[in-house]
């Protein structure tokens, strides 16, 4: 297996969705190829990292604001149905 | 080496009943939706839209366009994966109003395979992001994962941020299976070649700041 072969699969062996002996394959080129095991650890851990981040979480006041514009919105649009 | 596991968990079951509530006009039962889904669809928006007024917009608008469209869902797909798509949209048409010169499409493939061979291979601290402060990390990734083209940003965030299934970003973006992979796998590769530079092993021990240009100490 080659370099560019292990990359084409990282992104299925990183979800777990590969067979048995194409995992192994992997696992064989993984043992021995240095550059490859840290490109696919630290893929992994760029997708952890970001996973855990917590960017852009919406803050509670404006979780509140936003939802009554939302649900006074839908009223009207109820209200307006059932008059029509 | 372990595999990823998606996060979202599955509470689906009293949804379809909320859904046909929520058709019937029970506007509570609405409430209950958005309450379950407007983080998510805030955190999508402001990854596509990188605009944090943009953001808020597309989280009213895709909610209003979902309740008035709820006769339409028919339940084939999961009740969140048809609520993203249209937040997708929202999303993407703020994107294209606020950058007019720039084409942003979805199906667009982006320059071509070499984009994505790895250059930088130097392993990584073992707790990379524990050499920054909360803030710095924060400024980090944002300005990492905003130098990503949109259609790779967009497929990154439903699966790996919101862990979407496959099947799904790709119902939710109506792109094909392989193109969300291959999306995917360049999206993933791009970021970690962008990340290295911060958080690869140094021999003095000292990380680079966020603001410092070329990423020379």
């Amino acid at each position: 297996m080659k370099c560019s072969d292990f990359l084409q699969e990282l992104t299925n062996y990183l979800d777990g969705v590969i067979d048995d002996r194409t995992k192994a394959e992997l696992e064989g080129h993984l043992a021995w190829c240095h550059n490859c095991y840290v490109v696919c650890d630290t893929t992994k851990k760029t997708i952890e990292i970001y996973r855990d981040s917590q960017l852009y979480e919406l803050p509670e006041e404006l979780r509140t604001r936003l939802r009554s514009a939302i649900l006074s919105k839908c009223e009207r649009k109820s209200a307006g149905t059932e008059k029509a | 080496m372990a595999t990823i596991q998606p996060k979202v968990s599955e509470g689906i079951s009293d949804e379809l009943a909320l859904v046909q509530a929520a058709k019937d006009g029970d506007v509570h039962a609405f409430e209950e939706l958005v309450k379950r889904y407007d983080r998510n669809v805030f955190r999508i928006a402001q990854h596509i839209t990188q605009n944090r007024e943009d953001a808020e917009d597309v989280v009213q608008e895709a909610f209003l366009k979902a309740y008035g469209n709820l006769q339409q869902f028919q339940g084939q797909s999961k009740f969140y994966t048809w609520l993203v798509r249209i937040a997708v949209n929202e999303a993407l048409m703020k994107l294209r109003r606020r950058r007019p010169e720039r084409m942003v499409s979805l199906d667009e493939e982006v320059k071509t395979e070499e984009d994505s061979v790895p250059r930088e291979v130097a392993d990584w601290s073992p707790n990379p992001e524990q050499q920054y402060s909360q803030a710095e990390l924060r400024e980090i990734l944002t300005k990492t994962i905003q130098g990503l083209p949109a259609t790779f940003r967009t497929v990154f965030v439903l699966r790996d941020v919101e862990g979407l299934s496959t099947e799904e970003t790709a119902e939710a973006l109506d792109l094909s299976i392989p193109a969300v992979k291959s999306r995917l796998l360049r999206a993933r590769l791009q970021l970690r070649e962008r990340l290295s530079r911060y958080f690869q092993k140094r021999e003095n021990g000292n990380a680079i700041k966020p603001d410092s240009g070329d990423g020379q100490p």
